[in-house]
């Protein structure tokens, strides 16, 4: 380890939820002309590698994402953000990667970077909600991980003792260095992106990683790379029911609170 | 022949952009009246090739050489404990593993870690498990990602299981991945739905994509074992059946596999108002419609007249009228209880992604028009002040409260 911490970022573009509308008819998602953004639980990652590198007052973070080329913009927001380079892992070799294949060209991108103190991941991305990916990675690695971490109570360049969430609580965890961490929402208020971010991130050259550069096993990426296949896609069945009250309030309570007496019974 | 992996051909294309509806990344568009696929969008999910009638779009897929997996045997699943206690998704899996096993007529073993978990054997028997592969080490008493991974990863390679499910719970999803990371084997997370193909033999492991709007269903044809991921309740327990016995299988390692790189210092448990929602049957949501942190009484009120827990939408925890621990949606919990009362929550999207799958949705909401009725089951347009007040009154005369 460098008295100079090296931090990376991890990120994914996704669809923006916020600008999906449900078709009333099918009542299936429209996705026509949805904005894509950074997986939400990213931006508390991006947010927590500024603060740790601001609170060493030393080091740099580096925001890296695999996916197409328009996943160029959302590593500009994260320059935007505060980060100072981005690196885009990018091949059309890798379409069709699941997490095993994902995590695999991500740790290919981390070997390359090199010397690397701390990866911070958000805890999953919303589209796919596995949370494989930042697991994944560390194994590929063969470093230690801690997932779920709701606070970095203490970092410096050998040790960072964090505080990991849990169904019941927390617990607190020392974790060695290099580590990679995955931050869930309760770890900070992420900031909006300076002037100086945005014109820095207008500016900035993004290179992009193909397989060739990382050195990748062609057996290891992409749709071959994958062990899991789609075998079948279909639309879920709509939901029975859907009656409507729309009479006196207190009398659509009570017939509702009546429809519903062997589930309450049954606890 | 193309390169790329993905190709419409273009004699067999009619123009009826199925696809084009299908495709959950929006890489399909129409030009000349065929579909054209955008590769800088495109995922290769699939989605098209298996919507198309005219099997028009194809995925060139490298056919790995069929391997033979006769050696691999067995129905897994890793049982999660803590304080010795074992937990109730854990029970869940050997319910929906018992139906697996039996199918591929194999044996349903449970895999347990732990300090002390020995006691529970005749427990995990009586759930459903025929045999017990058991490891126990004072350094294994509470969950740890290295020893935690390196056991169950040795344990796998030696006795190689066909399938090994676990809970997707805080612990489930921070091990598992690793472990399958470690085998070479594939991961799908948060199935809703497993079965075996009759006649393959193999698991089929349904879940949502794409935000829920798809499902999928998703098999691993060449690398073995096949591995799940489950949420809380989304399985049914068996009634236990004491008395049932099987076999116990005691494992040791040497020491060093015990060994952590990160170290636990203390665990804190944080009491919470109600139960905790991701294992509630019934759940009671306030959102803004509720207006205060004061009107939230009223939402209490009925959650513990039914035994149920206190939801949130975001905005409301936003607000600071609930606690995090209680937000339902994309950035809070998802859960799927058996009746699911939304007051005065519109329905956002991100907070239909967590709650939809609840089997009994009822919505109370001023507006007729909130998205929220959409996904009811019953949805009553009115005040909530007058209707919840109402259905607690009602509810406590059913459960002669």
């Amino acid at each position: 380890m460098h008295e100079y911490m090296k931090i990376v970022v991890l990120i994914k573009q996704v669809p923006d939820s916020t600008d999906v509308k449900i078709d009333p008819k099918t009542n299936t998602l429209k996705r026509e002309g949805v904005a894509a953004v950074i997986n939400p639980f990213d931006v508390y990652a991006i947010e927590e590698g500024i603060r740790v590198k601001e609170r060493l007052g030393k080091g740099s973070v580096t925001v890296v994402s695999m996916g197409p080329p328009q996943a160029m913009e959302a590593l500009r927001d994260a320059v935007a953000m505060g980060c100072d380079d981005a690196v885009l892992v990018g091949d059309r070799k890798f379409a069709g990667s699941d997490t095993w294949a994902t995590s695999y060209t991500l740790s290919q991108a981390m070997r390359k970077i090199g010397d690397y103190g701390l990866i911070i991941c958000g805890k999953q991305a919303s589209d796919g909600d596995t949370a494989q990916v930042g697991p994944g990675v560390s194994t590929h690695l063969n470093i230690p991980q801690v997932t779920y971490v709701k606070k970095i109570e203490h970092i410096d360049d050998k040790i960072a003792r964090v505080e990991r969430m849990t169904e019941e609580g927390y617990e607190i965890v020392e974790v060695p260095l290099p580590a990679l961490i995955t931050v869930v929402k309760e770890i900070n208020e992420p900031r909006l992106p300076s002037l100086k971010g945005k014109m820095k991130s207008k500016k900035i050259e993004i290179p992009v990683w193909n397989a060739e550069i990382l050195a990748c096993d062609d057996k290891k990426i992409g749709l071959d790379g994958s062990p899991t296949r789609v075998s079948k896609v279909f639309s879920p069945p709509p939901r029975e029911g859907g009656r409507k009250f729309t009479g006196e309030p207190e009398e659509s309570a009570k017939e509702v609170a009546e429809l519903l007496k062997n589930i309450v019974i049954a606890g | 022949m193309s390169n790329e992996k993905i190709q419409v051909l273009i004699d067999k294309c009619v123009g009826c952009m199925f696809c084009v509806k299908v495709c959950p990344f929006g890489a399909i568009s129409m030009v000349n009246k065929k579909a054209t696929i955008d590769t800088a969008k495109c995922t290769l999910c699939g989605a098209c090739a298996e919507a198309c009638k005219f099997k028009a779009i194809i995925i060139n897929k490298t056919s790995a050489a069929k391997k033979d997996f006769s050696d691999y045997k067995d129905v897994w699943v890793f049982c999660e404990q803590k304080k010795n206690v074992v937990q109730s998704i854990s029970y869940e899996l050997l319910g929906k593993g018992r139906e697996l096993a039996d199918k591929l007529g194999v044996k349903l073993c449970a895999v347990a870690l732990g300090d002390g978990i020995g006691a529970k054997c005749d427990e995990i028997f009586a759930k459903g498990a025929d045999k017990i592969y058991l490891v126990e080490d004072p350094k294994l008493k509470h969950y740890l990602d290295d020893p935690y991974t390196e056991v169950l990863t040795s344990l796998v390679q030696k006795y190689k299981p066909e399938i090994v499910l676990c809970g997707a719970s805080v612990i489930g999803r921070s091990l598992i991945s690793r472990v399958a990371v470690k085998v070479g084997a594939g991961l799908t997370a948060d199935c809703t739905g497993l079965d075996i193909d009759p006649a393959e033999k193999i698991l089929l492991q349904t879940r949502p994509a794409f935000g829920g709007n798809i499902m999928a269903t998703i098999i691993t044809p060449n690398s073995r074992p096949q591995m799940s991921t489950v949420r809380h309740k989304v399985m049914k327990e068996l009634a236990p059946q004491s008395g049932r016995k099987g076999e116990i299988i005691r494992e040791s390692f040497p020491s060093e596999m015990y060994s952590s790189r990160s170290r636990l210092i203390d665990i804190i448990e944080e009491i919470e108002e109600t139960v905790n929602i991701a294992e509630a049957n019934i759940i009671v949501s306030g959102g803004r419609g509720v207006g205060s942190k004061e009107n939230f009484a009223i939402v209490k009120e009925l959650a513990m007249t039914l035994n149920g827990a206190v939801g949130a939408s975001r905005s409301v925890v936003d607000a600071g009228w609930m606690p995090y621990s209680h937000q339902v949606g994309q950035t809070g919990k998802t859960v799927c209880p058996k009746l699911y009362i939304a007051c005065g929550i519109s329905g956002q999207i991100q907070h239909l992604i967590g709650m939809k799958s609840s089997d009994v949705i009822v919505a109370i909401n001023k507006d007729p028009d909130a998205p929220i009725f959409s996904v009811a089951t019953y949805g009553i347009v009115g005040d909530l002040f007058k209707v919840v007040p109402k259905m607690t009154e009602q509810f406590k005369k059913i459960l002669g409260k």
